[in-house]
Formats: C-alpha cells, structure tokens, sequence
C-alpha cells in the first residue's frame, strides 16, 4: 500500500516539477515522463502482489470535512484495473517524449505533462479509494484533468468544441453518481465502501443499479451515452487517447463493477440489462466505427464496441451468479475482465500506431493514406497485431477473453432453462456478429493505410518514428501476443479477483484456466505450423525464377493509385446493408456530359445520439434557460437588490 | 477399452492424413459433376491435383506494389486450414485436437486466415482485388452468427461443447438437425465461393469473390491458396456431415469413417447439381439469402430449447 501511495506522490511531484521548468520544454517532457515510469516500477509491485492473493491493509486519514475521509485499500478488484493503469501509462509517457516534440515550438507542453501526470494519478487514486466522496473527489479530478489534455491543442476551433461536448458529458454522468452515492450514504450513515455492503433494501438497490450504469456507462462509453469519445478522440493528441481509451474508460467499468459487489444477490434481469446494452453498444459501435474515415474516430467506436464486450461478459456472470451456476458466473466476468486487460493493450497500441501515421502524414483521413508498410515497418508490424488481436482472432489475447465469455454463454444455453438461456444465446450471437464486423473494420484499416500504394498522400517525406515511439508499441505488441498464447496463467491470476464478486457458495471447483491450456496448445501449434509453412515456401521458392511486375489490372495500360479502392468504398456494402442505423449522407457530384471533367462523392455519418437525442434536449434547455436572462439585467443596484432580499428571506426564515 | 482408446486417436491421425489427401477430390468431383450436367466429357477428378503439383513446381511473380503481406497470407492460410482440420471430427473419429470449446476455436482460425486473405488482397492496391475483399467481409460477417447459432443448436440439443462430443452425441433425426443442416449449408456454399454467393469458374468479371480476390498470386503461392481452400471445403463438409449422418456409437470407427467419405461424396455431388441447376444470386440479394438461412438456424435454436 506504502508503495502505492509513493507512486502518487511522485506523480503529483512530477507534474509540478515539470511544470516549474517549463521554460524547458525537453527537460520538463523528460521529468514528466520519468514521474509516469517511476509510478510504473513503484505502483506495478503491489498490484500484481494483491492479484496474487496477498492481503493489503487498508489505510485512512481523516478529514475535517463531514463524511470525507481519505481510506484507501488495494483488493484484486482494484489491482486488475491499476495494472494497466501502470503499465499503459508508463508507455504511453515515454512514447510522449516522442510525440510532443514537436509541438514544443508553438505550445506549452509542460502544461500537457502535468495534466497527464494528475492524469494518472488521479485514475490510480479512483481505483483506490474507498469513500464514497472521496472516490467523487478524484473522480472529476480525473475529468477535469483529462479535458484540458482533450483540449491540449485549444487554437483550433473543433478542438475546444470537443473538449467541451467531453466536459459537459463527463459531468452529466457524475450527475447520476451523486444520488447514488447519496443513496448508499444514507441508508448505510456513513460514506465508507466498507459499510455499503448489502445495506440496500431492494428498490434502493434497484435504483442504484440504474444511477450506477448511467454514470459509470457515461465514462465507459456504453451506447447511447457514448457520445464524448467520438468527438473527444479525435481532438486529443495521440498518447492522450491512447491512455483515455485503454484505461481511463475502464475505470467506468471499475465503478460498476465495485458497485455490483455493494448490491448483493443480482435479480435476473440486471444481467438481462447488461447484455442488451453489450450486445447495443457492440454491434452499434462496430457499425458507426465501419462507416468512419477519420482513424481515431473510427478508432474511438471501437472502443465503444470493445465496452460492450465487456458489458456483455458481465451481464454473462450476473445471470450466471442470479441462476446460481457458478461456472458460467466465474467464465463471464473472467472473460470480462480479461478483456479489460487486453482492451487496454491493444487499443493503447492502436491508438499510438495511429498517432504514429498521423505524425508522418499530418492528416487522419484514412482514404488519403496507403502504401505505409514500406515507410514505417515498425509501426505497420505492431499496428497489424494490435488490429488482429482487436479482431478477437487466435493466437493473440483479444480471442482468449472472447473465448471465456462465449463459453460461458455455451454452457448457460446447455445448462439453464429456455427464459434465461435465450439472452445468452442472444450473447454467442452478437459476439459472433461483432467478430465478423471488426475484421471488417480492422482489414480495412490495415489494408487501406498501410497496404496498396499512397492515394493522396506524399511518401517521400514520410520516415519511421523515432525509438521513443515505437520501443513502446512493440512492448504492448509483444505483450498482446505473451498474453495470447499463456492464456491459463494469466487467468488463474484473475481468479482471487472473480472470487471477490462472484459470491460463491461452497467449494470453489471450477477452474476456467484448464479450459484455456487447450487454447494455448492450438494457438502455439498454429504458429508452428505457420513457420513451419514459410520454411516449405522458402525451400520451394529457393533457386526459381521470382519476378517483379506491375499488379494486375485486367491489361489495363496505366492503373494508378487513386483508382484503388478506399476505406469508404471497402466499407460501402455493408454500411448500405445498414443504412437503417447508420443514416450516411452522401454528397455525391455524378460525372456528366460525354467527357466528364470531374465527380466526387463524400460520405458522412452522423451519430443518431448525438443528433435526435442530445441536441433536441440542450436546445430545449438552452431555450428553458434563457428565459432566466431576465433575472441577469447586468444593472449593479438590481444584483444589490437580490443579494437584500436574499438576506432579508434568510433573516425572516430563521426567525420563524 | 483402451485399445479402443488409441484405434480412435489413430484414426484421428489418419483422418489428417485422409483429409490432406482426398480434400481436392472433392473439388474434382464438383467440377467432374457440373461438366456431366452440362454434357461435357469434363475434366479428369484428378484435375486439382495435377493443377497444384504444377503450380508448386514453378516459380512466382509478385506485384512491385505488394509487401511482406502478400507473401505470407498463403502460408498463414494454410497453417489455419491445417489447425481447423486438426478439431474437426470425422465419422467415430473425433478430431486430433478436441477440447471443450474447440467449435470457437473452429470459428475463429477460420476467420484468421480470411482477415490475412483480405489483407493480401488490398495489399495489392488492385480495384478488383479491393471489391473481392470488400465483398467477402461483407458475407462473412453475415455468415458467422448463422454458423455460431447453427453449432449453439447442436450444443443444446448434446449438452456439450467440443465438436466431437457433440457430434457423438447426436443421435436422432430430429427436425432441429434439419434446419441446422439447411443452416449450415448455406454457410458451407458461402464460405466455399460456391454458387448462389460466388462463381469460382469466371476469373474477370465483377461478380466474383473469393477468385478475385487472389488474383495476383502464382506459382507455389496460389497453390498454397488454392489447397487451403480445398481444405476448407473438406472441414466444414466434414462438420455438415458429421451433424447430418448420424452413427452408432457401436460402429467400427472405420467403417464410420467409410460412412462419413460417402457423406463427403454425397455432399460434393450435391454442390455440383446446385451449381449446375442454380444461377448466382444478384450481390444485394446475397445478404437476405443469409438472414434466410439465420432465421432458420434461430427456429432451430428455439425448438431445442423447448
């Protein structure tokens, strides 16, 4: 616990320096980066130690004010969520020395270090904390650091439009937290996690539930509440939504979670309502991420796609832990959480891949782009296991998390009766679709940035990153495959944490982790069997004639790159098949006349939430709210006049 | 008992081999079928392996525009139909490598080597290739909830979830068995590039799929891809097979195997006569085709789950 409150104190200490030497863009980079990987090597010990088993005695200081006080504790539940905390963080630092170069020119980036190093710290304090204000506490500190992170570049006009929309939707979310956490505070008399257990009469718990997945799902990013990461991601600087979209979503899913283990037995269709909202957000927010052109918007639906995987292995284990079926209880939120692990790997690599493009090409318009696997084959090496483990393909870890939740769906369908077996089945469904869609997505990403040849782009200028970018893509790389392959181990450290929610009446006998050795033998077997491939084909093609030529295109004299085909029209059958939710528009600009001189299309889509359900509310509420301009006349004798009457109402109301 | 044991893991292994040497038979077959239907001699049913050996021996020539991509999808394609014909079970024989869970598995190294096949083919930066690729997720992404609902039928109806297990334990004919074969063969025509969804016999027009989308390969390369896919031809008629000829337990696992490769033949002839007697669908048609063959492996689930 020590060391888990001396990696906060270095960060906050870091991010102060780094702000007191900001005459020094280099050495304050340097400084705040050196806070995040420090946290790393001190933070990283305990939480893997309580992922272990070991027990953590929890700390308290008090505060002067009523109900705060600052107790903290370290269970499995936290650690699973700081360990990629630490981990992403720390890369994500270093490949910031790299990315922030150059804006040190024409901005401030000691600023950038301290949000991110409070960033971080006040993410590891999230997880934690075990007071109810004090969790509020760090909660919009956590927010309100990451908006002026979002809002890194506040020159440009649709970045601080952005960060704005994030702002108002983070504190829309914390709207719902509050009551709940008055709701726990007054039904337990105290704010402490401790005295929440199971101290809910059953409607109070109900409404929690409900409070809970709007709040939490706000930050996570479940769909309809999802609106922020499409606009936030792409306004902020790569490592920021690297690190926003690994782990600072998921620490939504924490505060679900820990709240779930406040409610006690879960009534059936609790986990009925996760599922529909996993199943939502997953196949919805793959759609919405097929139809995008702008990498790290695309980039942000997926993260909205990944949640609700994660949701969906939830809500898995809750009609696991309702029915009483420990096994499907134990698959579904192992599953879940794996992914949350694995999530904060491969999308934290996708998304500083992207950023890798991005700083080369200068543009996010991925049909301007192709051809970059020539220029940068670091970043189109780690960028194509980042988008197969996204996938959930074998051998890489996004499969292994995605194999536990579909088993645990298969032996609830063969076990359970037909009312609560036909959700699940609605579960294998809906993975299976989303698995399809996102090898759509990701081929498509892949294929049209990093294959083919340059559509509009110059490639001429176009270089590989510097090693402080990409050492910590290939890390996160690497790990997605480490995890992929020693599935097992890494589950049965996920055990002590399942066993902290799944309340598990008599001997714990199920371990998903033999299931897994299995997976590990066949997708170690694969990648033998790949290399083994490459060799016969090296040994076929030893001492032949291999030519070169140009592709073939039907003996068409001169192709040229722009008549490749683009992500929009890669993606262009199936957003058609879904036009019914996706609502593209297209501006399309028909060729005429017999030698037609010029022809465009351009396609956008919209987000429906955003555009039926956010909009009519504000500009009803903007429209409500100025009828309150008449009390605002800007006339000094009427604002004295309101602070008398103010007086004099209290003065009459104590008198009473 | 244990003899039993190991004559069956001996079959597995000789179900491997069975299958890496029979699988482009089939293809003959299918092709030898479509010639007799349209009163041709046709060519030899050895035709597929004279064609591979052939490209194995040559040399190759690759498009200036492509990567490390282009080269490695054939071998990753390949190591991928390798590993699905290692879990599918054949006749008694369950598979080599069976384990709870391994119809996941099943799914999804299937769908590894389409992401690479996908990705080998923009790598060319071809339009005609992009338009296959394009198409083929498209389909794909359509057909995998029918396959995962198909086998979620299976489950329910055996209580288990390894694919030899539950192809054991089938036993009656039962309607559910019925839908979920209709189900599943058209998933095994999609994912095959058979006609209704693709025509493998043309190479230039824009009504291809899977044919266009390995357009630039040659030499060991498209030998690699064209064995691959006579694999996979081989392992999801083995699944449809397996689900639709039920044995007796009791039946020697050779003469099983004997009953499953008449079921291979009989399920390639068929594949011959809807080619010969059916038209391609058009491209927009193809998804209502799957949602189709959806909604009856969902009847199928539901009756299981009376």
């Amino acid at each position: 616990m020590n060391l888990i409150l001396a990696s906060i104190a270095v960060l906050f200490l870091s991010s102060l320096v780094s702000l007191a030497v900001q005459g020094k863009p280099r050495i304050a980079g340097i400084l705040g980066a050196c806070g995040s990987v420090l946290a790393l090597g001190l933070g990283i010990v305990p939480a893997v130690q309580a992922l272990m088993g070991s027990q953590f005695a929890p700390l308290a200081f008090a505060s002067s004010m009523p109900w705060l006080s600052f107790s903290m504790g370290l269970d499995p539940i936290s650690a699973i969520f700081l360990v990629p905390i630490y981990i992403l963080s720390g890369l994500v630092a270093v490949y910031g020395t790299g990315y922030m170069k150059p804006y040190a020119e024409q901005k401030n980036t000691a600023f950038y270090w301290f949000f991110y190093n409070i960033l971080v710290a006040s993410m590891v304090l999230v997880c934690v904390a075990r007071n109810g204000l004090f969790f509020l506490l760090c909660w919009e500190v956590m927010a309100l650091s990451s908006f002026f992170l979002v809002a890194f570049e506040n020159d440009k006009v649709e970045v601080r439009k952005a960060s704005w929309i994030y702002l108002i939707a983070s504190q829309l979310g914390t709207v719902f937290l509050i009551p709940m956490f008055i709701l726990f505070g007054n039904q337990s008399g105290s704010f402490e996690f401790s005295s929440f257990y199971n101290c809910l009469t059953p409607a109070a718990a109900t409404g929690c539930f409900i409070l809970g997945c709007i709040g939490f799902g706000t930050k996570a990013g479940i769909i309809p509440f999802h609106v922020w990461l499409p606009e936030a991601h792409p306004a902020a600087p790569s490592p920021v939504s690297a690190l926003m979209s690994g782990v600072m979503i998921k620490t939504g899913i924490y505060g679900l979670v820990r709240m779930i283990t406040f409610l006690g037995m879960p009534p059936l269709w609790w986990g009925m309502v996760l599922i529909a909202i996993g199943a939502l957000s997953g196949i919805l927010g793959v759609l919405f991420a097929l139809a995008q052109h702008d990498i790290k918007r695309l980039l942000a639906y997926h993260s909205v796609e990944n949640i609700g995987i994660i949701v969906l292995g939830i809500g898995v284990g809750l009609i696991g832990i309702s029915t009483g079926h420990q096994t499907i209880a134990v698959l579904g939120f192992a599953g879940g959480l794996l992914h949350v692990i694995n999530h904060a790997l491969f999308k934290g690599l996708l998304f500083l891949g992207a950023g890798s493009v991005i700083h080369q090409t200068h543009t996010r318009e991925i049909d301007h782009m192709g051809g970059l696997i020539k220029k940068m084959p670091i970043t189109a090496l780690t960028f194509l296991i980042g988008a197969v483990a996204i996938s959930g393909l074998p051998p890489l870890n996004g499969f292994v998390s995605e194999f536990l939740v579909y088993m645990g769906s298969f032996s609830g369908i063969t076990s359970l009766e037909a009312e609560t077996a036909m959700p699940l089945a609605g579960v294998i469904a809906s993975l299976a679709l989303i698995g399809g869609l996102a090898t759509a997505c990701f081929t498509k990403v892949f294929g049209i940035v990093f294959l083919g040849e340059a559509r509009t782009i110059q490639l001429d200028h176009v270089q590989e990153s510097p090693a402080s970018m990409t050492v910590p893509m290939i890390i996160l790389a690497f790990s997605c495959v480490v995890i992929g392959l020693s599935g097992p181990l890494v589950v049965r450290l996920l055990i002590p944490e399942v066993l902290a929610i799944v309340p598990i009446s008599g001997p714990f006998v199920f371990d998903p982790s033999e299931w897994l050795v299995n997976i590990s033998i066949v997708a170690s077997g694969l990648v033998v069997l790949i290399i083994l491939g490459a060799g016969f084909r090296k040994f076929l093609l030893s001492r032949r004639t291999v030519g070169q030529t140009v592709t073939w295109d039907c003996g068409y004299a001169a192709p040229f790159s722009r008549m490749q085909y683009t992500a929009s029209s890669f993606a262009q059958p199936l957003t058609d098949l879904f036009s019914a939710f996706l609502k593209t528009k297209k501006h399309i600009k028909v060729p005429a006349d017999y030698f037609p001189a010029q022809a465009s299309i351009e396609t956008h889509t919209a987000d429906p939430s955003n555009e039926r359900v956010y909009r009519p509310v504000f500009a009803q509420a903007v429209g409500l709210l100025s009828r309150m301009r008449a009390l605002q006349q800007g006339r000094i004798q009427i604002y004295v006049l309101y602070i008398v009457v103010t007086l004099i109402a209290l003065l009459l109301w104590k008198l009473r | 008992m244990e003899t039993e044991i190991i004559a069956m893991y001996a079959f597995s292994i000789i179900h491997m081999f069975v299958g890496f040497a029979l699988a482009p038979l089939m293809i003959g077959i299918v092709n030898r079928t479509k010639a007799v239907f349209a009163g041709r001699t046709g060519q030899p049913f050895l035709q597929p392996y004279y064609d591979m050996v052939k490209l194995l021996r040559k040399g190759a020539v690759y498009s200036r525009t492509t990567s490390w991509i282009f080269r490695a999808a054939p071998v990753v394609g390949l190591a991928c139909a390798v590993a699905a014909l290692a879990i599918v079970p054949f006749g008694n024989a369950p598979g080599l490598l069976s384990f709870e869970g391994d119809l996941v598995f099943f799914a999804y190294v299937l769908g590894l080597w389409r992401f690479f096949l996908v990705i080998a083919a923009l790598d060319t930066g071809s339009a005609f290739e992009g338009m296959g690729a394009s198409r083929e997720v498209q389909f794909s992404a359509m057909a995998e909830p029918v396959l995962f609902v198909g086998l979620a039928t299976v489950a329910t109806l055996t209580g288990s979830l390894s694919l030899s297990d539950m192809i054991a334990g089938l036993s009656l004919p039962l309607a559910e068995i019925v839908l979920v074969a209709a189900a599943l063969f058209v998933v095994f025509l999609c994912e095959n590039a058979r006609i209704p969804f693709d025509d493998p016999n043309t190479h230039l027009e824009l009504t291809m799929i899977h044919e266009v989308m390995v357009l630039d390969y040659s030499g060991p390369d498209l030998g690699f891809v064209l064995y691959s896919a006579a694999l996979k031809f081989w392992v999801l008629g083995a699944l449809i097979i397996g689900i639709t000829v039920p044995l007796d337990e009791g039946l020697p696992v050779w003469a099983s195997c004997g009953y499953a490769f008449l079921g291979m033949v009989m399920l390639a002839l068929l594949t011959g006569i809807v080619e010969s007697v059916m038209a391609r669908v058009r491209l927009l048609r193809v998804p209502q085709l799957l949602a189709a063959a959806g909604a009856l492996a969902i009847c199928a689930l539901i009756f299981s789950m009376r």
